[in-house]
């Protein structure tokens, strides 16, 4: 096993972890510099693969980590990029929300809870958005997604069921 | 909020939201088994939870577990509302990396996906209608709101631009205006 390969991946990812303001979609830019120009771990090709198929797999769509530490290092670099992505932001998320607990009753946060609640819902209006332009959806795709929000806001059948006959829809070609 | 949820109840309520995310909407997937069928926290920390998750580094889910996990359990509900988080995912994904480096091939599910993407797109705004139903009341938050999206979502401004704008006029406005204690 190559040591020097998985410290490299450790310290990469857990520079990356800080460095990820705003969430891990922001250092993308940087960890395609990083893994394909410099340590040359995957080509630019099989960079776009990953990050399409993180995307659309299950789960937090940092994992494209996940797939690079294992083509640069097998599994244990897989593990390795993964924790060390997690580990630093969390740590940092951690301290704060022990700080947002003890202010439980302070005035910062009850105007925290109160102001950011319309920022919150606008900035899930803006990934809606760009979910919807990143997939490049059809007319017909977005009738479907009109078709689901109204389902999704009038009714409550289960949204799984929803998802997953949105996916057969999907796979017989229609959209 | 009912009992405070064990170990175990994190992760696999957690492992459950990441499951359920096929295809997208994480956020949407957390608020509807969080706020909605767990009844773990309210909407209003839900939310507040979620914009820091998002303004601090880190990947907003992985840090939305730790944020509900310490709330419950401290460090150890940390660890296994993120262990169930990424557990499975992360199982997938190196099944997903060894089938597409072996063979060089994106496993054929494209379609499968564009149909659960549409339908995640759709979770995501009915979000937007069930939270801002009861958030957006009012000029200045809905001004607050599309502001936001404006920004963000069609002009593309970073995060951060968009915060440290707009951050101050909301918690001006939201700042609670009776006299202390």
């Amino acid at each position: 096993m190559n040591l020097k390969t998985l410290l490299q991946l450790f310290l990469l990812f857990s520079s990356l972890s800080i460095l990820s303001i705003g969430g891990g979609n922001t250092v993308l830019p940087e960890m395609h510099r990083k893994t394909v120009d410099d340590h040359g771990w995957l080509t630019d090709k099989q960079f776009a693969d990953v990050f399409a198929i993180s995307q659309a797999a299950p789960g937090p769509s940092i994992l494209i980590v996940t797939m690079i530490g294992y083509k640069a290092a097998g599994v244990p670099g897989a593990l390795l990029a993964t924790i060390a992505m997690m580990l630093p932001a969390g740590i940092l998320v951690y301290l704060v929300s022990r700080v947002w607990a003890r202010a439980k009753d302070s005035p910062a946060r009850k105007a925290i809870e109160k102001g950011f609640a319309p920022l919150t819902v606008g900035l899930i209006l803006a990934s809606a958005w760009i979910m919807s332009k990143a997939a490049d959806q059809s007319w017909q795709a977005y009738l479907l997604t009109g078709v689901c929000t109204l389902i999704f806001c009038a009714t409550k059948i289960n949204p799984l069921i929803v998802v997953a006959t949105a996916g057969v829809i999907g796979w017989l070609g229609w959209l | 909020m009912s009992e405070r949820p064990s170990l175990t109840a994190l992760a696999r309520t957690f492992n459950q939201i990441a499951l359920a995310s096929f295809g997208g909407g994480l956020s949407a997937w957390s608020r509807e088994i969080l706020v909605v069928k767990k009844q773990w926290m309210e909407d209003g920390e839900f939310l507040s939870a979620v914009t820091m998750c998002r303004i601090l580094p880190g990947a907003n889910q992985i840090n939305l577990a730790v944020f509900v996990g310490v709330k419950f359990r401290g460090i150890p509900g940390a660890l296994a509302a993120v262990f169930g988080l990424t557990l499975v995912p992360v199982l997938i994904v190196l099944a997903l990396a060894y089938f597409y480096f072996q063979f060089h091939q994106v496993p054929a599910v494209a379609g499968i996906l564009k149909g659960a993407a549409a339908a995640a797109v759709a979770l995501t705004l009915s979000m937007v209608f069930k939270t801002g139903k009861k958030c957006l009341v009012g000029l200045v938050p809905l001004l607050l709101f599309l502001a936001v999206f404006l920004m963000n979502g069609i002009f593309r401004w970073p995060l951060l631009a968009c915060l440290s704008l707009l951050a101050p006029l909301a918690l001006a406005w939201a700042w609670p205006k009776k006299l202390k204690p």
